[in-house]
């Protein structure tokens, strides 16, 4: 199969830990921004963004929500950075069994940041004044081709554990379903 | 359904060890709004006259301001009330940081502490649970260290603390309350807390505040937003650099302190130091700023970042904002680096940054003067920094000459005697005051150092310039777009104030005009206090992007309640004047109302007395300061008009018994 060309916009929000002030205007606004009805209450505990803070060791990582993990990983990461050590996981996206970030407090569902979809900017960049949240966005081509590829290595992955006849039956089972 | 509030207080019996969630009236949030003025009228409620600070029933209220916790710009501020054991009237200190919001995300607006109790505890606020827990092990540990150790028990780094050190346990009359960046330290709060066994208090927060307004309460915050953008891009010029742009002040951030180091004395409130600020000192400071500052630190949802984290080589962090900076230094007659050193051992200790440097200038000029003996003090260094850091730790610890001075320059000095009391001369309302000593009578400064019940110069300037600008030119410039004015009148009084001839100190402003300045000022610090909203932003700046115009709206659009300006004029009016009663009931007088004699050089008693006697009637107050049976029922405080009557504090023709 040749690979077809086809254009992506990649929005990135560049975080400087250097630059921000701890305020967490960011995780109220996103908590407010998310309401229902729009702006109707704020609570940070909702947020999708949150800030690992620890001032007096002067470490402050504000870290986005991403994917709801069902199981925590085998291990955790502890990284020590120019002589500071940030807590467990401080650098993970992941809505996780290990931690409270992430998660609706009173259903425990899982939050994830959808960079305010609709908006200009996403509203925790548009409350950092500070300049410690900028969102960028740039368009890349992609090559359906290595969509492909991977899905293939996922294929095999999965034949391996189930066996290919086992796949083969599933797919013949899904593609009558349509 | 209520809106920005939680309609909520926690009530803590701390004798029985009982706890209670209790639904507030809110009614009473219409007419008193919230934080200070809620506190005001609980205090006034529950807390009889002849109350001593240090008796089980005297209450210490941590009361979170009606907007905190929404999204308006910097409204972060827990109000905290008690009776001072220093100034034995009520004690309003506040204190930034992010206390009060997670509060009010725990479901709470208040937490009010009764009783006393039998060992150390600490409250453990956490949503719906609520625990009291043995403190023991946390008996004299750092304010500071204090919260980082609760945090690691109870497993929480996002909790919230609000902790006393050494100096709160021990009672000292100026202990503070410390909140990491923040502290509540006016008063002698601290003292309360730690009378009253509590060690800390630990909030954690996962809870709504609601908006009822949600679309216009977003467009007011964008419009202050922009605001404040627009404003620290263009600083107002003519004026020092702290007044310039927003901030509470911004004393990290801004190296020049010409302003401060000149004009304000050194010592005991004793010597000004012209042309301290040389080249070489200002490379000194600079370079001890930048080594030891870390990163510049904002509060709970604001920009304005006016604090920093402090690191010295060999000391543990510490988090400072504020005119601490200086504090410490001027009074020892030292340099930037002694100042911060020891303000890290005084943040742990958790002692009030204005009166503690006072207290130790003062015990050595008693000691120069042989007022004091060698033998109050044993085995003190000899060299100058040495003995400071001697004396901090003999006041919290209350050992020796500590043990008196522990009670600050006014209570020492009577103790001591001897002809102490006249170096206790930097006092109004047996409090320390900043270390001002001016020529020329200012008459808006002298009303407010008066009558400002908060005791604190800097909790009740502002808006106004605090000098006439030289040139016509300048002034007409700064007026143009001066929208914050409740009326247009006050362009005028500014635009006619020269700094020298007819039209200058203390003639001019009026006598009138000066009500006016200082009735507005005052207007909206407790508009400010009420809200939770800091000063830095709003009451302390001129041209502030929260005014008296955009308030309303604010708490129309959060609060649901329908507010116009004349209403909240009216609220903050009535709370202010009940804050007076509960003063005139503890036995605050005109006597009482009065700066340092030596506050200015030149003095004019004549034109001092029709300053007072025309402000008291502007404000609705008899000869004496007390409000009268009138004007307390144009209010709608006729209760406190019959409990004056009742304790013939008026009489029923109301005056003055």
């Amino acid at each position: 199969m040749t690979g077809e060309k086809k254009k992506k916009i990649i929005k990135t929000i560049r975080i400087d830990v250097d630059k921000c002030h701890g305020c967490r205007a960011c995780e109220m606004i996103c908590s407010a921004f998310h309401a229902k009805p729009r702006y109707s209450s704020s609570n940070p505990a909702r947020s999708r963004i949150r800030v690992i803070r620890d001032p007096l060791a002067d470490i402050y990582v504000p870290v986005y929500a991403g994917e709801y993990t069902v199981a925590e990983c085998a291990g955790r990461d502890k990284y020590t950075i120019n002589g500071k050590e940030y807590s467990e996981c401080a650098f993970c996206r992941a809505s996780c069994p290990s931690r409270a970030d992430f998660k609706e407090p009173d259903s425990g569902l899982p939050l994830k940041c959808d960079m305010c979809e609709g908006e200009d900017e996403p509203l925790c960049v548009k409350w950092c004044t500070v300049d410690a949240l900028v969102v960028e966005e740039r368009e890349e081509e992609v090559e359906e081709e290595i969509e492909q590829e991977e899905l293939e290595v996922g294929l095999e992955e999965l034949a391996s554990k189930y066996g290919m006849n086992t796949i083969m039956d599933a797919i013949s089972r899904l593609s009558k379903k349509d | 359904m209520r809106y920005a509030e939680t309609g909520f207080n926690l009530e803590i019996d701390l004798t029985r060890g009982n706890i209670e969630k209790v639904a507030t009236d809110p009614k009473d949030t219409e007419l008193y709004l919230g934080g200070l003025g809620t506190n005001t009228k609980i205090l006034w409620d529950r807390v009889p006259p002849e109350t001593d600070a240090f008796s089980p029933e005297n209450l210490l209220i941590f009361g979170t301001g009606l907007l905190c916790g929404t999204a308006a710009t910097g409204c972060n501020r827990t109000i905290v009330s008690t009776i001072s054991p220093q100034t034995k009237l009520m004690a309003f200190s506040m204190m930034g940081g992010y206390w009060a919001p997670e509060l009010k995300y725990a479901g709470y607006d208040k937490v009010v502490l009764r009783g006393k109790s039998p060992d150390l505890v600490y409250i453990w606020i956490n949503n719906d649970k609520v625990e009291i827990r043995d403190a023991s092990h946390l008996k004299g540990k750092g304010a500071i260290e204090t919260a980082s150790l609760l945090q690691k028990e109870l497993k929480e780094p996002k909790a919230q603390v609000a902790a006393i050190g050494l100096a709160g346990e021990n009672r000292v009359f100026y202990a503070s309350i410390e909140q990491g960046r923040s502290s509540a330290s006016r008063g002698g709060i601290g003292a309360v807390m730690g009378d009253k066994n509590v060690k800390a208090i630990v909030v954690r927060g996962t809870q709504d505040i609601n908006i009822a307004d949600p679309e216009k309460f977003m467009d007011l915050c964008y419009e202050v937003n922009d605001y404040i953008k627009w404003r620290q891009e263009n600083p107002i010029k003519g004026v020092i650099p702290i007044l310039a742009i927003l901030g509470s002040p911004q004393e990290m951030a801004i190296h020049d302190e010409q302003w401060h180091t000149e004009n304000f004395s050194w010592g005991n409130a004793r010597t000004r130091r012209k042309g301290f600020w040389t080249d070489e000192v200002s490379e000194e400071w600079l370079e001890t700023m930048n080594k030891a500052r870390t990163r510049l630190i904002s509060c709970y949802n604001c920009p304005i970042a006016c604090g920093a984290t402090i690191s010295l080589p060999g000391l543990p962090t510490y988090m400072m904002k504020c005119f601490t900076k200086l504090t410490y230094t001027m009074a020892a007659m030292s340099n930037l680096e002694f100042g911060l050193t020891i303000a890290q051992r005084a943040t742990e200790y958790g002692v009030d940054g204005y009166s503690a440097p006072q207290v130790m200038a003062f015990a050595l000029e008693l000691l120069e003067n042989g007022i004091l003996s060698d033998t109050d003090f044993p085995d003190m260094p000899e060299d100058n920094e040495g003995r400071h850091f001697y004396l901090l730790d003999k006041i919290v610890r209350r050992e020796g000459i500590g043990d008196v001075l522990a009670n600050g320059t006014h209570w020492a000095a009577k103790e001591i005697g001897n002809g102490a009391e006249e170096y206790a001369h930097n006092n109004i309302k047996k409090q320390e005051q900043l270390p001002l000593k001016l020529s020329m009578l200012n008459p808006i400064y002298f009303l407010m150092y008066c009558t400002g019940e908060k005791i604190n110069i800097t909790q009740i300037e502002g808006q106004f310039p605090q000098a006439a600008f030289p040139k016509r030119e300048q002034r007409e410039k700064f007026v143009k777009d001066w929208f914050q004015v409740p009326d247009d009148k006050f362009k005028q009084y500014f635009l006619d104030w020269e700094p020298r001839g007819e039209n200058s100190n203390p003639y001019y402003p009026t006598v009138d005009m000066t009500c006016d300045i200082v009735d507005w000022q005052e207007m909206m610090h407790y508009i400010d206090d009420a809200l939770g909203m800091c000063a830095g932003l709003s009451s302390f700046h001129m041209k502030p992007p929260y005014h008296i115009h955009n308030f309303p709206q604010f708490i129309t659009a959060g609060a649901g309640i329908e507010m116009n300006e004349e209403k909240l004029k009216q609220a903050a009016k009535r709370y202010r004047t009940l804050l007076r009663a509960f003063n005139i009931n503890r036995g605050m007088r005109r006597k009482d109302e009065k700066p340092p004699e030596d506050h200015w050089k030149k003095r004019f008693p004549e034109l001092e007395k029709e300053l007072l006697d025309t402000y008291y009637v502007y404000k609705g107050w008899n000869e004496e300061g007390i409000p009268t049976r009138e004007s307390l029922h144009e209010l709608g405080l006729d209760y406190v008009a019959e409990d004056f009557i009742s304790r013939g504090i008026l009489t029923d023709e109301g005056k003055s018994s």
